[in-house]
């Protein structure tokens, strides 16, 4: 049992005024965070600090005493790695709790070496595991961040595009995995219903892996643009997608496909009742001539 | 005849940005090792039925991508392992179709045949431990 936490409990105004001068230069420096919105945080904090039962463990944070203090700590990381924090910044945030924690120790066991030593050990230890914690939510929190930005610039990189009228191609580049495909999928459904397309190309020649997720996601598209009554034709599967889907066991002999985009851009022409012809040297000459 | 470990790296698989990571980093030491791009391109794409399969059935756990050696050979190994409800039928399991969760039910079935070596080592309850191989 810790002493310490009843302490806490009893001058919490003056500890969270120690601790607010030593992290105020936090808010200074950088003017990512405003100082009242600082001061806030770090009251609630030292409430989910104060507010565990007395006799609470400080050398355990797993307790579930401390789980309303983890989780504030968690949301606040995650939110300091969007706020454009960095890492030591997050986790100083923390460490600077020591100082007043410290000092709080002294007064009370100043003159006792024993208790005040164990007590400043345990402050020591708990307050370095909650700064660990808070690290581990700040990677978290710009792990999440990268990779909605990654989600974002790949979506961006995947528009629809219409090659002729009622013929539209879907280029899709990149990893395919659940949300993104659902996205991309369904604007292509989206764009089949707009532009009133009869054929429609998706070309994978970008796609590094074709797995059983991917081929189930395009057999679903297929499916759902042949009710909206477009055919798809699927393009760019390279020889080494060939091989594995083989080896995978999916079956696409429902589905059209084609080595490459051309050869599908010109199967989806025939489809349409075009075609593409060689303008021949004569022909054109004529042309040329007969306007002027 | 055991193989030898040149080389082991693990990664956690808790979300389906895991299975990306999985993928890719299995596909740098396809590379490295210098397999055929078929080759790169079946071993990657059964790591992500694998690791897939770890997330989804298995409700998470890890893969270890090990280079190995085997006298004169070198390829690579990958184990996934979780500690999810195991699989009671594995028979069943690899059988092309079968599926308990929507799929196409090809995950297990095809990346056995994608690898040369495919060990499922499962208890209901406790967990399952897939190890596959694949030679150059
Ligand atoms: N790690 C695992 N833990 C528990 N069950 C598993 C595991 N891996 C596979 N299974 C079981 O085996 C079945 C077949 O797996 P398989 O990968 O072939 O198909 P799937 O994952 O259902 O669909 P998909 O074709 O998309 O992979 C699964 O539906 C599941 O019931
Ligand atoms: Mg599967």
């Amino acid at each position: 049992m810790s002493n310490l936490l009843k302490l806490i409990q009893e001058s919490r105004a003056s500890v969270l005024q120690n601790w607010m001068e030593g992290i105020r230069d936090l808010s200074r420096r950088r003017g990512l965070i405003d100082e009242r919105e600082l001061e806030a945080q770090s009251g609630d904090v030292l409430s989910a600090i104060a507010d565990v039962p007395a006799d609470t463990n400080l050398s355990n944070i797993d307790l579930p005493a401390w789980q309303t203090l983890k989780e504030l700590l968690g949301t606040l990381s995650a939110a300091r790695a969007v706020q454009g924090f960095s890492p030591s910044e997050t986790a100083l945030f923390v460490l600077s709790l020591k100082q007043p924690l410290f000092e709080l120790a002294r007064k009370h066991w100043g003159n006792k070496a024993n208790e005040l030593f164990s007590e400043i050990t345990l402050t020591n230890d708990f307050i370095d595991k909650l700064a660990l914690y808070t690290t581990d939510s700040y990677i978290h929190g710009r792990d999440q961040v990268i990779s909605r930005q990654q989600e974002e610039m790949l979506e961006l990189s995947t528009p629809v595009v219409t090659l002729w009228d009622g013929i539209v191609a879907l280029p899709l580049i990149g990893t395919l995995d659940s949300s993104r495909t659902q996205v991309v999928m369904e604007s292509l459904l989206q764009a089949i219903v707009q532009t009133n397309s009869r054929v429609a190309i998706i070309d994978i020649t970008g796609v590094p892996t074709v797995d059983t997720l991917v081929a189930q996601h395009l057999l679903k598209t297929i499916t759902a643009a042949r009710l909206m009554g477009a055919e798809c034709i699927l393009s760019g599967i390279r020889p080494q997608i060939a091989q594995t889907i083989v080896h995978l066991g999916i079956n696409l002999e429902d589905v059209t496909t084609k080595a490459k985009l051309s050869d599908a851009f010109r199967l989806a022409l025939e489809r349409s009742g075009r075609a593409v012809v060689r303008v021949s040297k004569a022909n054109t000459s004529a042309h040329a001539a007969k306007e002027l | 005849m055991a193989a030898t470990v040149l080389k082991t790296e693990t990664i956690h698989i808790k979300s389906s940005s895991d299975v990306v990571t999985a993928r890719q980093q299995v596909r740098t030491l396809a590379i490295e090792l210098k397999f055929s791009l078929v080759d790169q391109t079946k071993i990657v794409t059964a790591a992500s039925e694998l690791a897939r399969n770890t997330l989804d059935h298995g409700g998470g756990g890890e893969m270890d991508v090990a280079v190995v050696e085997n006298g004169i050979r070198r390829g690579l190994r990958l184990t996934f392992r979780d500690h999810g409800p195991g699989i009671a039928d594995i028979k069943q399991a690899l059988s092309d179709g079968f599926t308990t969760g929507g799929g196409m039910g090809l995950g297990l079935g095809g990346s056995k045949r994608l690898m040369n070596e495919f060990d499922i080592h499962s208890q209901p309850g406790a967990g399952t431990t897939i190890t596959a191989v694949r030679w150059k």
